[in-house]
C-alpha cells in the first residue's frame, strides 16, 4: 500500500475489486487508478502500436494510457478510462490491448519492429502488392487494431433520453464554475451545474490551497449546499457535456448507475439535450507533458496528476513506499506538486527544472537548468537520467511527475468552428472570442486558472451572461484565495536521437513529427493522419499542442503561425447505446397495430411490417404446411365466396369546404369536381415534375365533403402535399383537411358473396346494383345504428365494398362479418392474398408506383386531363414524357409452374442481353390460384402492340432465365363485368 | 435547433420535416406560353445561398402549419418565421 494520509476518500467504506483477476482494495472514493496506485500497481496497459508497458498519465478524462475494460458478461465494457471509473465493490477490471498477460505482451514484438511502423506506415507499407490489402493487409490490422474487446452480447442495460431547458448551463463545477452557479443562483436565474466528476469542486479537489484560511472544500461543501437548498438550481453530477450544437443546444451525458455494479431500476446513462440560453464554460484546464526519451514508462505521470493523486485519493504515485518522486517542469507549477507531496511525507528527490532561473518554494532540491534525457525500468520506472550542460547522472526514483504547462479546455468553444487563439503569456491556446453565441469561457477555461482569479472569473461571467438575457444578478461576497505562482517557460521537449513520446495512446513520437516534416506532412491536418497524432481516445487532449510546438520548431515558424487545433464533439466517448437513447428492439420505431390486430392474432395470423404497421400477411390453417397453400386457398375464397380483410393501414384524408371539389381537382390528374355526392372515383396522383406519384379513391359524402384514400406507403406524405397545396399554393380556397387514418376502421369485404354478407349487417339499407351500384358511397348505420361509410370499390375485380367503422369498432365488426357470413364461406385474407388478387387484375400498386413511371406506362394516360391544371399536369405533357412508350402488360410463363422473378429483365429472343437491346422489366409475380400458373407484371417498349409475343425474363444475378408469353396485365375479368355486377 | 412558430413559440426541429426553398410557393401559370419552360425552373431549379435563405417547415408533429423560416445557412441562426398562408396570401393582395 501506498496511501497517504487525508484525501477525499471514505477509510470506513473499504471496498473490494479485481484488477487482471487479483483482489485488491480500495475505498469509497476512489477511482480504479487512484485505487491501483494505491496498492502499488504501476503498470496498467499496453499502448495501441508497440504495445509498451503503460501506465496512468492523467487523473482525469484526457487519460491516454490507462485503458480497461470493466465488468463481465453482457456488461463487459472495453475502453473505459481507469481515471473515471468509479469504484465500487466487487469490480472487475482487466487491461487490454495485449496477448498473454500484461506483464509479458508477445505483441510486444511489435516495439521491436518500430523502424518499420514510422510515420505513414500504413500508407507505405500496405500498398503493394493490391491483391493483398483485402486479403491479408487488411484482416490483419483488424485483428492487431482496436483495444479491448466486445462482449458480443446484447446489452442488458436501459438508456434514455430526456430534455431539459434553463437560463444559465454552467459546464464545470470547479471553482469558476461554482463561483458562476452561486451568483446566478440567487439572482434566481435557471440553472445547471453539470460536472463530469461524481462530486464538487473540480480542480480544488486536487489542490492544497486554502479559501477563507481553511480547507477549500470546507467552502465546497457549503457552496453545494447552498445551491442544493435554490429549487431554480440543478446540479448534474457524472454528466459531461459532449457537444455545444446551434442555437444553445447542448448534448449531455449523465452516467446514471455506471458507478453500480448493477443498475437495478435505474437506467445505465441518459442522453440530454440541454437548451440553454447562455453557458458558461467553467470546463478548467488539462496539463501537458514535456517529451524526452524514454518517457512512457510507467510511473511516468504529469505533476498535476501526481498532485491530485496525492491531495484527492492520497495516494502516492510509487510501487513501493519510500521509492523517491522526482519532478520535471518548465515552470512553477511542478513545484507545486513537490510540496504537496512533501506536506503529505512522500519522498521527493527534487525538482528539475528546465530553466537556469528556476525557483525554490521549499525544502527541496532544485536541478535548475536540467532535464531529463532517459529512464530506465521495464514494467515500472527505476531511474532517471538527469542532464546538466552536457553532463548526466543517473538518479534512482519511482515515479517521475512531469509539468509541461496548463492548456485551457476549450474544446465546447470551439465546437463552431471557434479557432483558439494564442497567449503568448500563458503560452496556449485560450477560446475563440468568436465561438458558440451566448458560450462565455471562465476561469482555468478562459486561462484564469488562479483560484482567486478563477472565482472572480466565474462570478463575472454568469453576471455578464444574464444581463444578456434581462436578469439583473449581483457581485457575491467570494472567499479569500491566493493565485499561486505560475511563472513557466517555452520549452516544449528535450531534444535527444531516442524515441520521445508524444502521443502515448497511439505512439506518436518526436522522431514521427519529424519524419512528418521531411515528408512534408507540414499542415498540422496532415501531421495528424500521417502520424496518427491526436487519433487515439483521449482525441489529442494531452498531445496536440506539444506536437505543434515540436512542429512549430522544425519549420522555424511559431506556434500560432504552424497551425491550431480545433476540437470536435464529443468532448469524451460516448457510447453507442446512449445516443440511441433507448430506441432498440420493439422500441426502435412505433409499431402501429390495425383495429383488427388482436382479432387477426387470434386466429393465428402470419404478420408483415408495413411502413410503422404491422398487418396481417396471411391466416394459416390447420393442415397447411407452406404458406401458399395458405394464400392459395384464401385467394380461391375470395373470388368464389367472400374474403374479409382489413384496409385500415390506406391513407384517409378528410377534405371539407366550399372548395373541397375545386381543390381536389387541382390535386388529382383526372377530373374530381364533376364527381356526385355518392359517388366515388379512382384518382391518379403525379408529382410536379410529371411522374406517377400515387393513387387512391376519392368519395364525395356532401356536397363540401369528400373523403380521399391513399397508399398505405406514401398515407403520410400525400396528406403533407396536400397541406402544402393547401397552405403553401392555394391558402385563398375554403378548404379543410385532416387526416382520419387512424380514426376509422376499414374492412374490404369481396367477392361474388359480398353483398349477401353486408346485407345481413346493414339497417335496411338497399344494396342492390340499381340503389348502390359499383363506385358508389354512402354513409349509414349498420348492426342496429352503429355509423358507417360503405363504398363500392374493387381492388380485385370482384363485386366489392369496403366499409368503415370508427376504429374502436374495427374489432367487433371483423367478429360480426365472420359471425355472419359464416354460412358464406367468410374467409380472411392477407396481404399476400391481397396482392395476389391486384396482379390478377392487374392493378398498379408499389412495385409499379415507384417514383419513375408515368401515367403513360401505367396505361392511364388518359386519366391526365388536358380540361384543367393539376399538380404535374404540365411536366407530364413534356416531350420525352409524352413520347414514353413503354407500357404496363401480364406475362405468362411458357412453363406455367416456373417462377417469374420480380425484378428480371426482358429480351427479345436471340438477342444479346445488353442495356440497349433491353425491352422492360418484370414489377410484381406471383402464383395465381386462379389460372394455375405463375403471372407477372411489368413494363414493356410498345407494350400494348407486343400481345402474344414471347420474349427473354432474365434474372442475371442468379444466372436464370425463361421465357414469358406477353398479356394483358388482366388476367381475371377483363371486361369488368363481376365488379359491376 | 428551435423554430419560432408563430401560434406556438420556440419549437424543436425534430418537430418539422422540411421542404426547402420558399420560391416553391410560386407555382407558375399553366396557362401561360412558357408554361413548361417556367415549370422546369419552377422543378428543377434552385437557388443554393450562403447566408439569409428562405425555405418551407412543415410542423408534422405539431399543428400541421407550413413557416417559411428564414435561416442563415452558414451558421444555422434562425431570424423569423411566418405562417406560409399569410405570407400567401401577403403576396397575393
Amino acid at each position: 500500500m501506498t496511501r497517504l494520509t487525508g484525501g477525499l476518500i471514505d477509510r470506513n467504506a473499504p471496498l473490494n475489486f479485481t484488477f487482471n483477476g487479483k483482489a485488491y482494495k480500495g475505498f469509497q472514493g476512489d477511482t480504479l487508478a487512484s485505487a491501483l496506485l494505491g496498492n502499488g500497481v504501476q503498470l496498467m496497459g499496453r499502448s495501441f502500436k508497440y504495445h509498451r508497458p503503460r501506465g496512468v498519465v492523467a487523473a482525469g478524462s484526457e487519460e491516454p494510457n490507462a485503458m480497461v475494460e470493466l465488468r463481465t458478461g453482457a456488461r463487459q465494457e472495453p475502453n473505459t478510462r481507469a481515471t473515471v471509473a468509479e469504484l465500487f465493490d466487487g469490480l472487475t477490471a482487466r487491461s487490454q490491448n495485449h496477448i498473454g498477460p500484461l506483464h509479458r505482451d508477445f505483441l510486444a514484438v511489435n516495439d521491436l519492429l518500430s523502424p518499420f511502423f514510422a510515420a505513414g506506415f500504413y500508407y507505405k507499407t500496405f500498398m503493394w502488392p493490391k491483391a493483398f490489402w483485402e486479403k491479408l493487409y487488411e484482416p490483419m490490422i483488424r485483428k492487431a487494431a482496436g483495444l479491448g474487446s466486445l462482449s458480443m452480447l446484447p446489452d442488458p442495460d436501459d438508456y434514455d433520453k430526456g430534455f431539459l431547458h434553463c437560463d444559465l448551463l454552467i459546464v464545470g463545477a470547479g471553482a469558476a464554475g461554482l463561483a458562476a452557479a452561486l451568483t446566478a443562483g440567487r439572482a434566481g436565474a435557471d440553472v445547471i451545474l453539470a460536472d463530469e466528476d461524481f462530486a464538487l469542486g473540480g480542480r480544488l479537489m486536487s489542490e492544497s490551497d486554502a479559501l477563507d484560511g481553511a480547507n477549500a472544500m470546507d467552502w465546497v461543501a457549503s457552496a453545494k449546499a447552498e445551491l442544493e437548498s435554490l429549487p431554480n438550481v440543478r446540479i448534474m453530477t457524472r454528466t459531461t457535456v459532449f457537444g455545444v450544437y446551434d442555437h444553445g443546444i447542448f448534448g449531455a451525458v449523465e452516467r446514471v448507475s455506471d458507478h453500480l455494479a448493477v443498475p437495478g431500476d435505474k437506467v445505465r446513462q441518459t442522453l440530454w439535450r440541454i437548451t440553454a440560453k447562455r453557458t458558461v464554460l467553467a470546463a478548467g484546464a488539462t496539463e501537458r507533458h514535456i517529451p524526452f526519451a524514454d518517457n512512457d514508462r510507467p510511473g511516468v505521470m504529469l505533476a498535476g496528476a501526481m498532485r491530485a493523486y496525492a491531495n484527492r485519493w492520497a495516494v502516492s504515485p510509487v510501487k513501493r513506499d519510500g521509492d523517491a518522486i522526482a519532478i520535471f517542469t518548465n515552470g512553477d507549477d511542478g513545484h507545486r506538486t513537490a510540496m504537496d507531496l512533501i506536506a503529505r511525507g512522500a519522498k521527493v528527490l527534487g525538482v528539475i527544472d528546465a530553466r537556469e532561473a528556476a525557483p525554490r518554494f521549499g525544502d527541496y532540491e532544485v536541478f535548475a537548468g536540467s532535464t531529463v534525457t532517459g529512464t530506465k525500468g521495464r514494467l515500472g520506472l527505476t531511474s532517471i537520467e538527469v542532464t546538466r550542460n552536457g553532463r548526466s547522472e543517473w538518479h534512482s526514483v519511482g515515479a517521475l511527475g512531469v509539468a509541461g504547462g496548463w492548456n485551457p479546455n476549450v474544446h465546447l468553444a470551439s465546437h463552431h468552428r471557434g479557432r483558439p487563439v494564442w497567449n503568448d503569456d500563458l503560452l496556449a491556446f485560450v477560446p475563440s472570442p468568436d465561438g458558440p453565441k451566448g458560450l462565455i469561457p471562465a476561469g482555468a477555461a478562459a486561462g484564469k486558472g488562479g483560484t482567486a482569479e478563477a472565482l472572480t472569473d466565474g462570478m463575472k461571467a454568469a453576471i455578464t451572461a444574464l444581463s444578456e438575457i434581462g436578469v439583473a444578478a449581483s457581485e457575491i461576497a467570494l472567499p479569500k484565495a491566493e493565485n499561486m505562482p505560475s511563472e513557466q517557460a517555452a520549452f516544449w521537449h528535450v531534444p535527444g536521437t531516442k524515441r520521445a513520446w508524444v502521443d502515448f495512446q497511439n505512439d506518436v513520437t518526436v522522431k514521427d513529427i519529424a519524419l512528418a516534416h521531411k515528408e512534408n506532412m507540414k499542415p498540422v491536418e496532415h501531421l495528424k493522419r500521417w502520424t496518427t497524432l491526436g487519433m487515439a481516445t483521449d482525441q489529442g487532449k494531452t498531445s496536440n499542442i506539444s506536437a505543434l510546438a515540436v512542429m512549430a520548431e522544425l519549420t522555424g515558424k511559431s506556434i500560432p503561425e504552424t497551425g491550431t487545433t480545433i476540437f470536435r464533439p464529443p468532448y469524451t466517448g460516448v457510447s453507442l447505446a446512449v445516443l440511441g437513447g433507448g430506441d432498440t428492439g420493439p422500441l426502435f420505431r412505433p409499431r402501429r397495430l390495425t383495429p383488427t390486430h388482436h382479432w387477426a392474432e387470434a386466429q393465428g395470423a402470419a404478420f408483415v411490417e408495413v411502413g410503422q404497421w404491422m398487418r396481417a400477411q396471411y391466416f394459416p390453417r390447420t393442415g397447411e404446411t407452406t404458406w401458399r397453400q395458405t394464400v392459395d386457398r384464401e385467394v380461391l375464397a375470395v373470388r368464389s365466396g367472400v374474403g374479409l380483410c382489413d384496409v385500415t393501414t390506406l391513407g384517409k384524408v378528410d377534405v371539407q369546404g366550399a372548395d373541397a371539389g375545386e381543390f381536389l381537382n387541382r390535386m388529382y390528374s383526372n377530373m374530381m369536381g364533376a364527381l356526385k355526392v355518392g359517388m366515388v372515383r379512382y384518382g391518379l396522383m403525379l408529382r410536379e415534375d410529371g411522374h406517377a406519384y400515387d393513387d387512391g379513391t376519392c368519395a364525395q359524402m356532401a356536397e363540401d365533403h369528400y373523403v380521399v384514400t391513399t397508399t398505405t406507403a406514401n398515407a403520410g406524405l400525400v396528406y403533407r402535399q396536400m397541406e402544402f397545396a393547401h397552405q403553401c399554393l392555394w391558402p385563398e380556397l375554403d378548404v379543410q383537411l385532416i387526416s382520419t387514418t387512424d380514426a376509422w376502421a376499414q374492412i374490404a369485404v369481396v367477392g361474388p358473396k359480398s353483398r349477401e354478407l353486408l346485407t345481413r349487417i346493414v339497417d335496411g339499407f338497399d344494396l342492390s346494383n340499381e340503389a348502390f351500384p359499383f363506385m358508389a358511397c354512402s354513409e349509414l348505420t349498420i348492426c342496429n345504428g352503429l355509423r358507417a361509410r360503405l363504398f363500392r370499390i374493387s381492388f380485385s375485380g370482384e363485386l366489392a365494398y369496403e366499409i368503415a367503422v370508427p376504429a374502436r369498432y374495427g374489432h367487433a365488426l371483423m367478429q360480426r362479418l365472420m359471425e355472419q357470413g359464416a354460412d358464406l364461406g367468410a374467409t380472411p385474407y392477407g396481404t399476400e392474398a391481397l396482392a395476389v388478387l391486384r396482379i390478377e387484375k392487374g392493378h398498379a400498386a408499389g412495385a409499379e408506383l415507384n417514383g419513375q413511371t408515368t401515367a403513360q406506362m401505367l396505361g392511364l394516360g388518359k386519366m391526365v386531363s388536358a380540361k384543367k391544371d393539376s399538380i404535374g399536369a404540365v411536366m407530364s405533357r413534356r416531350e420525352g414524357m409524352a413520347a414514353e412508350k413503354r407500357r404496363l402488360v401480364g406475362f405468362k410463363p411458357l412453363e406455367a409452374q416456373t417462377q417469374v422473378m420480380a425484378g428480371s429483365h426482358l429480351f427479345t429472343q436471340g438477342e444479346a442481353q445488353t442495356m440497349t437491346s433491353d425491352q422492360g422489366w418484370v414489377t410484381s409475380s406471383c402464383y395465381s390460384p386462379h389460372l394455375e400458373s405463375y403471372i407477372a407484371l411489368g413494363f414493356l417498349k410498345n407494350g400494348a402492340e407486343r400481345m402474344g409475343e414471347v420474349l427473354i425474363a432474365a434474372n442475371p444475378l442468379e444466372g436464370k432465365e425463361l421465357k414469358v408469353e406477353v398479356v394483358s396485365a388482366h388476367f381475371v375479368d377483363p371486361e369488368g363485368g363481376r365488379l359491376r355486377d | 435547433m428551435l423554430i419560432p412558430h408563430p401560434l406556438l413559440g420556440l419549437r424543436d426541429s425534430q418537430e418539422f420535416t422540411y421542404l426547402g426553398d420558399a420560391n416553391l410557393m410560386h407555382r407558375p401559370d399553366a396557362t401561360a406560353e412558357n408554361a413548361e419552360a417556367q415549370f422546369c425552373d419552377y422543378v428543377f431549379q434552385r437557388e443554393n445561398p450562403a447566408g439569409v435563405h428562405r425555405e418551407l417547415w412543415f410542423h408534422e408533429q405539431g399543428d400541421r402549419s407550413w413557416l417559411v423560416v428564414t435561416r442563415d445557412t452558414t451558421t444555422h441562426e434562425i431570424l423569423g418565421a411566418e405562417l406560409a398562408s399569410n405570407v400567401k396570401l401577403g403576396a397575393a393582395e
